[in-house]
């Protein structure tokens, strides 16, 4: 009887099972995404713009710009991800998993805290310009790989991620065998290693280039004004040059173009997923000459990259610039820690005064309940499309579809379908929800998937009743996949995604919140708490991340 | 399975209904307003408002003002307050063609400058003013001997090549306020000056805190350029946020020969809102003197009641800007979306 059961539990959900599975996830996403985006739409969107000759030059300029950096930028962030990838997959060496978590960081700290990294380190006084003087007026070509260069910044990880697991994953047994068939190691990558990663290499490169697509803080803020994207050119027409109707073609566009990648992503994805898991090639200490080079010469460059700009911020939180600017001269460098003292005083006793340790805290509720929401959402729907039926592949990208929504019509849409209820603190984690799920779905997904049947069968063949089997077999499996995805949800949240979404309130400020306030007005101090409350959102999230690390499933095919 | 579904539709139902109630016993006792996000008010003096008129206010900061009036023009039919505050004179045409306020005409404006009630029929009253201008680095100026530029057209001189940064108008108030000052200026020709500007390499940012902590030198982001597009009450807010006890503000404003735009900002009640009773209070309150005297160490603007008395910092930092520039508020209106589209060709 008990194993007549599990064998339908684990080989075919029924639809109605399936229906109630979806529903929760499906209730939601209606609610607050779909319902606000018709709702917005309707009210805005009009054909007669499709005739406007002006309008579809802005359009199309905006999505040949926005087509052409997301292509440079993914092309450069694999150069530097694949050969990252496979020094994560490939090899062992000290630091190793700090260093995996660094690369990690940027994905979930704000735009405005990677501009403020990027600027310290990059800026005209910052420590790159002062070792290498560069001319002093800064192009627009600068600007442009500024840009590009914080996309890499930003999307590194994922191609880390997702193509590192799948080399993980390739039998040792064929390499070994093709090398005792004499192959070397450029055609062994070339007719065989290549080949087989093809599907993480194309999910990693469609994910990266929709990240990229919909990019919106890191033009704004890095590069001048000569550049928009989509995104930007929503926002600029949405609430700056009032044009709603352009806004709502725009967004349309850029809904349509995420669709395409959403479909594209959830088939290779799961061809990657499907792929089966043969046996392990454990990472190996570098043995060769070679190897070592490579590792060392990677290491260092990674290291370069990701770690100066991150630590350029903590840096700056404890430097004093100017000493004394009565004294003419050289700039003075000085080590203090009046910012952080600073953070603790409402010097001007305003209402709107943030006090860290309340940001921190309300940051880290917010965060909570988000986790709370996102996994109450996401399991179901992992569990549905862990077995998928054709509809389950069908509304599979749906899901994706919040990140490629733009940020701004979406909370325009907010206004219209909720009135004032949008200023109930409940509506943050709400929105953070939103872009949390896909992650917490694509990461719970692949481990209830590697739960394997013939495990469960053997047990319960053995005696063992379903309760004994989920503590023995599911839990142990599933724990470690909940936590990473509960920290996927976690750091979102901390990094505050799609804020532009909201009124805030100011009786429960965040940190994202708290630097915004500091680096709106002028004044030493301002800036300083700004990079102080910056360095304190950076430790929560490589904290967070290193949790990730820690307790990664090595099996899983996250993200 | 029945019975336990009744019963949680039962509690639902208990809950909404509370809630209901709750709301609507706590509802006439609530004001809500909607601010930019540069709104700010000491604890004490909006504790001892709320305590006067038992009534409790809450602050919607909604972006800039920008964002917030597009939000309040979108959501007018079912306001998200009931007060508005932040619409400046750029903006003042939208929202009065929008008809998002009830007019009221507050007793405390007979202690107003007349200079600043730009609209009659008393739906937007003035709270403040404050001066859009090029604040400059004086050590910079000092060090390399240069002149400060005293006109529009000494920016175009080759020795203050690439040593100006402004703000995108598209996307920000400052930069729109100083794109207004050279229409005010140049008149039909301003596009003119900014291609001078352009081949003179002054450099253009999405907004204010790129351009001041990121590009300008006197700040603490230490960059290239020694001038700023800001406020001519920069200078002694640099003063109150030095990291060690100033004598001297580091910075200093340009307020000679126009160069400056004056930004007045407008507070109304919103349209279909609940509490008109307590919105005319608070109103009352915005420009009575209190908050009048409160505002300039939270927002950094001017009063524009004549009984209120500036803070001894401004007294002793600020510069007095003489002659701002100006434009009827109407023209704003019917023009901004084209000069600013004409400016961002321009600067291509």
């Amino acid at each position: 009887m008990i194993k007549k059961q599990v064998a339908i539990d684990s080989k075919n959900i029924p639809a109605n099972v399936r229906f109630f599975l979806w529903l929760p996830a499906f209730l939601f996403l209606l609610a607050f995404f779909f319902y606000p985006l018709t709702k917005i739409f309707s009210l805005t969107f009009d054909f007669s713009t499709l005739t406007n000759e002006n309008n579809l030059r802005i359009a199309f300029h905006a999505l040949r710009f926005t087509f052409y950096q997301a292509t440079l930028s993914t092309i450069l962030t694999f150069i530097l991800g694949v050969p990252s990838a496979v020094l994560f997959s490939r090899f062992t060496f000290r630091g190793k998993s700090l260093l995996r978590a660094i690369t990690a960081v940027p994905f979930m700290l704000p735009t405005v805290v990677v501009a403020a990294a990027f600027n310290s380190l990059l800026g005209s006084r910052g420590l790159i310009s002062s070792l290498f003087p560069l001319s002093s007026a800064p192009s627009p070509t600068f600007h442009f790989l500024l840009i590009l260069l914080a996309h890499v910044f930003y999307n590194t990880t994922i191609v880390i991620r997702i193509v590192g697991n799948a080399l993980s994953r390739l039998d040792p047994k064929l390499e070994a065998s093709a090398r005792v068939l004499g192959a070397n190691t450029f055609n062994l990558w070339r007719k065989m290693i290549f080949p087989l990663l093809r599907p993480a290499l194309l999910a990693s490169a469609l994910l990266v280039f929709m990240f990229n697509f919909t990019s919106f803080g890191v033009i704004l803020l890095l590069g001048g004004s000569n550049f928009s994207t989509l995104e930007v050119e929503i926002y600029v027409r949405a609430l700056q040059l009032p044009n709603l109707n352009l806004a709502a073609l725009l967004s349309i566009i850029q809904l349509f173009f995420t669709l395409i990648f959403s479909i594209l992503y959830t088939r290779t994805i799961n061809q990657v997923n499907t792929q089966s898991p043969p046996s392990f090639s454990p990472p190996q200490k570098p043995k060769t000459f070679k190897e070592r080079i490579f590792v060392a010469t990677l290491c260092l460059l990674l290291s370069t990259f990701f770690i100066l700009p991150l630590l350029s911020l903590p840096i700056r939180s404890l430097t004093r610039l100017e000493a004394d600017r009565a004294q003419r001269g050289e700039i003075q460098y000085g080590f203090t820690t009046d910012y952080y003292k600073e953070l603790f005083i409402n010097r001007r006793n305003s209402l709107f005064y943030v006090p860290p340790f309340q940001a921190a805290i309300n940051s880290l509720t917010y965060a909570g309940v988000t986790v709370l929401f996102s996994l109450a959402l996401g399991y179901p729907v992992a569990a549905a499309l862990a077995k998928p039926t054709k509809l389950d592949n069908f509304l599979d990208p749906l899901l994706l579809l919040p990140l490629g929504s733009s940020a701004v019509m979406l909370g325009l849409g907010f206004i219209l379908s909720f009135g004032r209820l949008i200023s109930s603190p409940l509506f943050v984690p709400i929105a953070h929800t939103i872009i949390a799920l896909p992650f917490v779905i694509r990461t719970l997904q692949p481990a209830i998937k590697s739960i394997p049947d013939k495990l469960r069968q053997a047990a319960s063949t053995l005696g063992a009743s379903p309760l004994k089997i989920w503590q023995t077999i599911d839990f142990p499996i599933l724990s470690r996949a909940t936590l990473t995805a509960a920290t996927f949800a976690f750091t979102i949240s901390l990094g505050e995604f799609g804020a532009a979404l909201l009124i805030n309130r100011p009786e429960y400020p965040t940190i994202p919140i708290a630097i915004q306030r500091f680096l709106s007005q002028p004044g030493g101090l301002n800036y300083g708490q700004a990079m102080a409350m910056a360095t304190l959102l950076m430790f929560l999230t490589t904290a967070s991340i290193l949790f990730i690390e820690k307790t990664r499933l090595n099996q899983s095919g996250e993200l | 399975m029945k019975n336990k579904l009744l019963n949680t539709n039962y509690k639902l139902l208990l809950f909404s209904f509370l809630f209901l109630l709750s709301s609507c016993a706590s509802q006439p006792k609530t004001l809500t307003v909607m601010t930019h996000d540069s709104f700010a008010i000491s604890e004490d003096v909006i504790a001892q408002f709320e305590a006067e008129n038992n009534m409790d206010v809450i602050f919607l900061p909604s972006g800039d003002a920008g964002s917030m009036l597009n939000k309040a023009i979108l959501a007018k039919d079912a306001p998200l307050a009931d007060v508005l505050f932040g619409v400046d004179n750029t903006f003042l045409s939208r929202a009065l063609e929008a008809d998002i306020f009830d007019a009221y005409q507050s007793p405390v404006l007979s202690e107003i400058s007349a200079e600043f009630i730009l609209d009659e029929t008393y739906r937007a009253l003035p709270v403040d003013y404050g001066d859009v201008c090029i604040n400059y680095d004086k050590k910079y100026f000092a060090e390399n001997h240069l002149p400060v530029p005293q006109t529009f057209e000494d920016l175009t001189k080759p020795e203050y090549k690439n040593l100006l940064v402004v703000q995108n108008p598209a996307t920000s108030s400052t930069g729109l306020a100083f794109l207004l000052a050279t229409r005010a200026y140049f008149g039909d020709d301003f596009l003119e000056y900014w291609k001078q500007l352009k081949e003179n390499e002054v450099v253009v940012v999405d907004g204010w805190e790129t351009a001041y902590y990121t590009n300008f030198s006197a700040s603490s982001g230490q960059g290239p350029q020694p001038m700023v597009v800001s406020y001519a009450s920069s200078p002694p807010v640099e003063v109150l946020f030095a990291p060690e006890p100033l004598t001297e503000s580091p910075t200093a404003a340009i307020v000679t020969n126009g160069m400056c735009f004056r930004q007045i900002e407008f507070v109304g009640i919103l349209k279909n809102g609940s509490a008109r009773n307590l919105a005319e209070k608070f109103v009352d309150f915005m420009l009575s003197k209190t908050f009048q005297e409160d505002m300039p160490l939270n927002m950094f603007v001017y009063p524009v009641n004549q009984t209120a008395q500036l803070p001894e910092l401004f007294i002793q930092h600020a510069q007095v800007v003489s002659n701002p520039s100006t434009l009827p508020y109407d023209e704003i209106a019917a023009n901004r979306d084209a000069w600013i589209e004409a400016w961002v060709e321009a600067m291509k």
